[in-house]
């Protein structure tokens, strides 16, 4: 069956994964693994399964701060009937990259507090262990459970109230450059030593050819960093960056640093003006690299009739006392349902969709197992995996190094 | 029967950035590639070693202000390929070295409870305190931390990180019924002190361990100190003779001080090997691993760091220079390198004396000065030395460096690991338990307040200890 495309590329499809699944309820769910959240397998479990439904990569979270009800308040939180705690995702990513050889390997990674040059060797030591699958989902930090949590910094901390002040909005343009400036120093590093740097001349007795390794001599207003990286450039070159984005500021940072940008329409006409704001603030930032790819966000509760999966939403609710409530849509229904929604919002401009599972042993299985052979058979989903990174399987060009000679 | 044997600690040292690893033999692999890294990994593990051993330096070495090009350059980030190696492995331990200087607590912690959850409690960090402002051009402070006060970072620091391994309780996640959580203040922490004033809640829930290995890796008074105050091994140069035994006196006498035992702290020296069928021809296969590290450029530039100048016009094979070192710490012309040249003029006495007596070339007289292979000999002579060492207190075990990646270590496996089963001396299968701790004979892992006050008690009132003590009266 084929259906009349007016977007004949391909979908990509992403899940995000955190803990037990999206909704606060989900670890109570029979058949949930909350004792499990804590080992390699049960990450490698998922990792495989998306494998299995030939997903292009996975998204970990993560977060410099504990789990809280509101990360965006200075009151301590107290509640028990969640999920409180995580591991660091890119170590998560690292430790699944063996057990796995095709999905992308997408952590969140914070530049807030972080260092770039960490940042930029432990995100291209990803992409040397997953064979070119790494990618880097880039969090911009700074709540106030963060903030004390590296105690040195005087510089505002971001609050919910502070984005409609004048001196919020200061503070969060602030938060967002410096995270442009760490991305720009990650990839100025990524790029440090070129390809064919590593020469083994055994007549000369040199094993590099210091000429193909460059300092990246970045200079900002947060930080300096010299380089180059102590890490060989990645077998990507550029792994993939990819942003979440709500509004203008976080739009242009993903149009100034990132391959993807992941955002949250609501309906059919938001999906619609969201990617018309994508590409204002691309040409606003003069981005003259590849398009931005727009990935929609969706929470999915799934059920093989809407009613089940409605039943589905109503019970994670009651469990949880108080309706789930999301920056991102939230899909309930079937899994047909979801896969015509998908075709929908790709004609009008997305190029793929990251699915955040209501309940991961749930819908994750259910994205695998129905929602991918529903685009399949729509054509528009691949049936099997092409070998490549995952930038190529993106369809991201080839990242040429910014330092190496243009070849004649 | 005779007392049982004291057991030999086997570390095994992925090949490093410096001239001990040989990249121009044609067996020598990628330095980078997990594949590389897996085997090495699972090498060790069939040679029951206790654990394999990451090195780390955050800025590329330079010498003469231009990058350093005759060794392997280029590593991966120590983290990340021991999260891929938990994978690929089920027993050995993973130890990473991680500076205190250029990272904050809350990060190394968090990953080092990740890697020991995600490798059912096999994580060890190696702590170095290298605070150059070289290496610091790659980081957000720079180089801010003064010499002199590296330890005392390093010492808050460690004490930081035990503080947020305890700060969730053991049973803290219940997940069961309705509560996720058992305790609502699971991760809640609190430290004032002099290098960190941070609080907050911890994110990863208490690991395998409870507390991950810690090993140092320090030389001078301070960084003894460090480690008889803070860890449980030490990675030491003295692999030796004399020289180690009294390097293992004098650490494993600072103990008492802070209420420990002599075992509760492993003395484990760096060293190399080469095996052959008879002592003889390993004697002549050391001499060509040698050859094989100091090539001609290697021998001028290794000679460069006696005399700290510019020596690249001299011929290798000919007389060493005529002229003098020169005598100066400011121009130092090696960077982001941890040993340094003691007194430059009595180092070039010594390479002049040893050139004469024997009338050796530059190449030849930096081969013969340089690096010595610690364990030379038939199978059975590197068994028998090995064993012999440990039992008379050169060190508790060693952490053995290859000159080869990633098969240097398979020789070791096969050849020497079961004449040290034989003896009685090296385990036959990893049956103390799942983690490190198990395999080093570590015991339950001490709580944070435990280390602050033992050595508050002894060595006056270091900071650490006062913002201990200020949170338990808070
Ligand atoms: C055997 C040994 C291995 C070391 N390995 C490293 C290393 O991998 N990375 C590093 O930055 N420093 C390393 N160091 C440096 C020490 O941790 C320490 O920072 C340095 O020796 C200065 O301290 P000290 O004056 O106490 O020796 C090593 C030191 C020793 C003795």
């Amino acid at each position: 069956m084929t259906r009349p495309a007016r977007n004949a590329a391909p979908i990509h499809l992403a899940v995000a994964l955190d803990g037990a699944g999206w909704y606060p309820a989900a670890w109570r769910e029979p058949g949930a693994r909350p004792v499990d959240l804590f080992t390699a397998r049960y990450w490698a479990d998922l990792t495989s399964t998306a494998e299995r439904g030939l997903l292009d990569f996975v998204t970990i979270e993560d977060s410099l701060d504990l789990q809280s009800a509101d990360p965006f308040s200075d009151d301590v939180d107290t509640r028990t009937d969640q999920v409180r705690g995580r591991l660091d995702a890119l170590l998560v990513a690292a430790a699944v990259a063996p057990l796995t050889q095709h999905v992308g390997l997408v952590p969140t990674v914070t530049t807030t507090h972080t260092e770039p040059f960490h940042v930029s060797k432990a995100v291209a030591t990803l992409d040397h262990v997953s064979r070119g699958r790494a990618g880097w989902r880039v969090q911009v930090g700074g709540t106030p459970g963060e903030t004390g949590h590296f105690g040195r910094r005087t510089r505002p901390t971001i609050r919910r109230d502070l984005a409609s002040s004048p001196e919020g909005r200061a503070a969060v343009r602030e938060r967002f450059d410096e995270a442009a400036d760490h991305v720009e120093v990650v990839r100025r590093l990524w790029d440090s030593w070129e390809d064919d740097a590593e020469i083994r001349d055994v007549a000369t007795g040199r094993f590099v050819d210091r000429d193909r390794l460059h300092h990246v001599d970045f200079e900002g207003r947060h930080f300096s960093v010299r380089g180059p990286s102590i890490t060989p450039r990645p077998p990507q070159g550029q792994p993939v960056v990819t942003a979440l984005a709500h509004q203008t500021i976080p739009y242009e940072l993903a149009a100034r640093s990132a391959d993807v940008v992941f955002v949250t329409p609501h309906d059919d006409e938001q999906a619609a003006s969201i990617v018309g704001e994508v590409r204002g603030a691309e040409a606003r930032v003069g981005r003259d690299a590849h398009p931005l790819m727009v990935f929609a966000d969706l929470v999915v509760v799934l059920g093989s009739t809407t009613d089940a999966a409605r039943a589905r939403r109503r019970r994670l609710d009651e469990a949880a006392g108080a309706p789930f409530t999301s920056d991102a849509h939230v899909f309930t229904g079937t899994a047909a349902d979801l896969a015509s929604l998908l075709l929908r919002w790709h004609d009008v401009g997305y190029d793929g969709f990251r699915l955040r599972p209501a309940v991961v042993d749930d819908d994750l299985v259910a994205v695998v197992d129905e929602v991918v052979p529903a685009l399949q058979r729509a054509g528009a989903f691949r049936t099997a995996y092409d070998p490549g990174s995952l930038r190529e399987r993106l369809g991201l060009p080839v990242a040429v190094n910014r330092y190496a000679p243009a070849s004649a | 029967m005779s007392q049982p044997r004291k057991q030999v600690i086997l570390g095994a040292h992925f090949p490093g950035v410096n001239n001990t690893t040989v990249w121009s033999d044609p067996a020598s692999g990628s330095h980078i590639d997990l594949s590389s890294f897996t085997h090495f990994a699972q090498t060790a593990e069939r040679g029951r070693f206790d654990f394999l051993f990451l090195a780390e330096g955050l800025r590329l070495r330079e010498q003469r202000g231009r990058i350093h090009d005759l060794d392997v350059v280029g590593r991966p980030d120590t983290f990340t390929v021991l999260a891929a190696l938990a994978a690929v492995t089920e027993h050995l331990g993973l130890a990473g070295t991680i500076n205190t200087t250029f990272n904050e607590p809350y990060e190394v912690a968090r990953q080092l409870a990740t890697l020991d959850h995600l490798s059912g409690g096999r994580a060890a960090w190696n702590v170095v305190t290298s605070s150059d402002a070289f290496t610091g051009e790659n980081f957000r402070r720079g180089g801010f931390l003064p010499h002199a006060e590296r330890y005392e970072r390093a010492e808050e620091f460690v004490a930081t990180a035990r503080e947020l391994w305890d700060s969730w309780p053991a049973d803290a996640v219940r997940a069961a019924g309705t509560d996720f959580l058992s305790d609502a203040s699971a991760g809640d922490f609190e430290h004032r002190g002099k290098h960190f004033d941070v609080a907050g809640r911890f994110t990863v829930p208490r690991s395998p361990q409870g507390h991950p290995v810690v090993l140092q890796a320090g030389d001078s008074s301070d960084g003894r100190e460090l480690a008889a105050r803070s860890a449980d091994a030490v990675f030491s140069r003295h692999s030796t003779g004399d020289d180690a035994r009294s390097f293992y006196r004098d650490v494993k006498g600072r103990l008492g001080r802070y209420g420990r035992q002599p075992d509760d702290l492993k003395i484990l020296p760096a060293a190399t090997f080469v095996l052959g069928d008879t002592d003889a021809e390993a004697r002549d296969r050391a001499a060509e691993v040698r050859r094989q590290q100091v090539s001609p450029q290697t021998a001028i530039l290794l000679l460069e760091q006696v005399w700290n100048r510019d020596l690249s016009d001299y011929d290798p094979d000919g007389p060493l220079p005529t002229v003098d070192p020169i005598v100066s710490d400011a121009s130092s012309i090696v960077r982001g390198r941890a040993r340094q040249v003691g007194d430059p003029v009595a180092e070039a006495a010594r390479y002049r004396a040893v050139a004469e007596a024997k009338g050796l070339s530059i190449r030849e007289v930096v081969i013969e000065l340089t690096g010595r292979q610690t364990f030379v000999g038939s199978p059975e002579t590197v068994a028998r030395t090995l064993e012999d060492a440990v039992a008379t207190d050169v060190s508790d075990g060693f952490i053995l460096v290859p000159h080869i990646t990633p098969g240097g270590l398979d020789e070791f496996a096969d050849r020497v690991v079961p004449l040290l089963q034989e003896r009685g001396v090296l385990r036959r299968d990893y049956t103390e338990g799942a983690t490190l701790r198990d395999h080093l004979g570590l015991g339950a892992a001490r709580p944070a307040s435990d280390w602050g006050s033992s050595a508050s008690a002894a060595h006056g009132a270091p900071t650490v200890s006062v913002a201990t003590d200020a949170r338990a009266s808070a």
